[in-house]
């Protein structure tokens, strides 16, 4: 039954994964996410799942990695560093096709950084850390209800594409408290369900021929080939996992890209450049990979700025550069280190842009 | 007329890829007769690791997945969340668990993990052309080593299965040798005991197989058991480490 509550972000991300059928968590704690290994540790037990706290942030994604190989719908969650250090392993279940949904909360950094809201892991996980050509499909909810949501639906997504499947959640998101409706849970597979639901899993189970789950192809030919057939399946993730918002492109003299949270204070910036008579619009990317480059094409003529507003150096103008193709000026508002601009700092900001490009 | 002998269905009809000599065709062949045998082979989950047996999976007539290197026991930890009712095992070298891979097995080995580790022991880096392990000899020669190991450069080797043991949560840990005919069906037995005390749940179970690696030890294959018998078998001493079982009695 759907219902609405009022939830810390984390616990409500939590709550969504297991509605949405996961019941395998592996973690390790790391600021500002570890509310979610204590949700999951009270909560799996009592829905028929399994939590393990791994030794290691490489143990949690490997433990994933077998957990997903089996068949079974697993989630992990980690923040930036923690991220970091499961590359390696994103890159296996790409090569494997192995599916699992992934939560990243993200912070400050390089290095260890500071555990204040961060957006800088936007390259880490939209262009991979791990080697080998792999894509891993990114969302950046920028409400808590828009991660219920997609983390609700993400288990599926990354069964669909035996894939996996990520979520960019800042440390914000990951702290805030917002009303959300909780989906109806989903039906989760049982161990026994497995064998017939993922005929590839390897499942101990005789149903004829035996599985094997693996990223090693030593033959030339035969890892051409097999890249090809994953590329064949990003080819289609692009096609249907491509999501975005766009708001009042029309007549905008200046258009905001954001992201997360940011968008949601870059929402608050146009209203008050609205109020001093100049006109805002904004691209809010959803999905950061598949990025929403042909949104760009509805930017008006009369648009003279597109301004990303980031919590990073500017890891997304690339992205936009490659929307805009060079028809506008691209800017950037930024803070870092933890710090965020206040929409009136993003509206100064904004009006000396539009007074150097006039 | 009788069959005498009969080839495990557990071993697919091919040949393997490993060096003459080398003892991964005697351990696959023991683990794999012993599930047959138990008439486990249907019900059984394996995880091979980088290093030379990483092809475990074209041999080992089970579902199998590969690991990244080190990484078998916490892939193995979420397959048997998964699949409580199942056989698990990994089947890991020396470089891979006693080197990159000590966080993993030290962790599973203190969970109590309800798997099996079969740790195949030759004392060198075989896939990647003979470097030094950390299970290498002191005074042994490997790539990296090329005078030999000494304790000054790089340390003692490890004994794995006496370190494994000052810990509660395994059940049983032995270490065998492949060396012989008398060793190797000694071997055998302490697979089955691996897999009978994960069949009744009681715990963690790890078998150490001495191995060699003619190929990378530079001798030949007779060369090679000789030595493991008697040089590499002093300084790691066969026997057991832990039995829950025993100490039970």
């Amino acid at each position: 039954m759907s219902e609405k509550v009022l939830m810390k972000g984390n616990e409500a991300f939590a709550e969504a994964v297991i509605r949405g059928g996961v019941r395998f968590y592996f973690g390790y704690p790391i600021t500002p996410q570890s509310e979610i290994p204590e949700f999951m540790s009270r909560e799996l037990p009592k829905r028929g799942g399994r939590f393990l706290q791994a030794e290691s942030e490489l143990g949690a994604i490997n433990m994933a990695y077998g957990c997903g190989a089996a068949g079974g719908n697993g989630f992990i969650s980690s923040s930036s560093p923690g991220i970091a250090l499961m590359q390696e392993g994103m890159s296996f279940l790409c090569g494997a096709e192995v599916p699992v949904t992934l939560l990243n909360v993200s912070r400050g950094g390089p290095g260890i950084g500071s555990i204040q809201p961060g957006q800088a892991d936007y390259n880490q996980v939209t262009r991979g850390g791990g080697n080998g050509d792999y894509r891993i499909p990114v969302f950046a909810p920028a409400s808590i209800q828009e991660a219920v949501d997609i983390l609700y639906e993400a288990p599926g997504i990354a069964d669909k594409y035996r894939n996996p499947v990520m979520v960019l959640a800042d440390g914000l998101m990951g702290q805030m408290m917002e009303p959300v409706v909780l989906p109806e849970p989903k039906h989760a597979y049982t161990s026994a369900e497995i064998a017939t639901a993922k005929p590839w899993a390897i499942s101990g189970s005789e149903k004829g021929e035996r599985s094997v789950v693996k990223s090693l192809r030593l033959q030339p030919e035969v890892l051409e080939a097999h890249v090809e057939h994953l590329y064949e399946k990003y080819a289609e993730m692009e096609k249907e996992l491509e999501r975005v918002e766009c708001v009042d492109l029309e007549d905008a003299e200046v258009v905001f890209v954001a992201f997360g949270t940011m968008a949601r204070l870059a929402r608050e910036a146009m209203e008050l450049l609205e109020a001093q008579g100049i006109k805002a619009g904004m691209i809010r990317p959803i999905s950061l990979w598949p990025y929403p480059y042909k949104a760009f094409d509805q930017i008006s003529d009369k648009t003279r700025a597109v301004i990303s507003v980031e919590l990073s150096m500017g890891q997304m103008l690339q992205d936009i550069n490659l929307g805009v193709k060079g028809r506008v000026p691209v800017k950037l508002i930024h803070r870092v280190g933890g710090m965020l601009p206040t929409s009136l700092e993003v509206v100064e900001k904004t009006k000396k842009i539009l007074e150097e490009v006039r | 007329m009788k069959p005498v002998f009969t080839v495990t269905k557990g071993m697919l009809p091919v040949s393997t890829s490993y060096c003459p000599g080398c003892t991964h065709g005697v351990a696959h062949r023991i683990i794999m007769e012993t599930l047959d045998e138990m008439g486990l082979l249907g019900k059984t989950i394996g995880v091979a690791p980088i290093g030379c047996s990483v092809v475990a999976h074209q041999f080992m007539n089970v579902d199998m997945c590969e690991a990244a290197h080190g990484r078998a026991p916490a892939v193995a930890s979420g397959i048997r969340r998964v699949h409580p009712e199942r056989v698990v095992f990994t089947y890991q070298g020396d470089g891979d668990l006693a080197s990159i891979g000590m966080g993993e097995i030290v962790h599973a080995a203190a969970r109590g993990e309800k798997f099996s580790t079969f740790f195949i022991n030759n004392g060198i880096y075989g896939m990647t052309g003979g470097q030094m392990a950390p299970t290498t000899l002191i005074g042994q020669r490997s790539t990296t080593s090329v005078d030999g190991r000494t304790r000054e450069q790089a340390g003692m080797p490890l004994r794995i299965c006496e370190l494994l043991a000052t810990l509660d949560g395994p059940a049983y840990i032995e270490r065998v040798s492949l060396d012989t005919p008398a060793h190797i069906r000694a071997a055998k037995k302490a697979v089955r005991k691996a897999f009978e005390y994960q069949l009744a749940g009681k715990g963690f179970t790890f078998v150490e197989l001495l191995s060699t690696c003619p190929t990378n030890w530079g001798l030949t294959p007779y060369e090679a058991m000789k030595r493991m018998g008697s040089e590499v078998a002093a300084y790691y001493p066969l026997g057991v480490y832990k039995d829950t079982g025993k100490e039970a009695e």
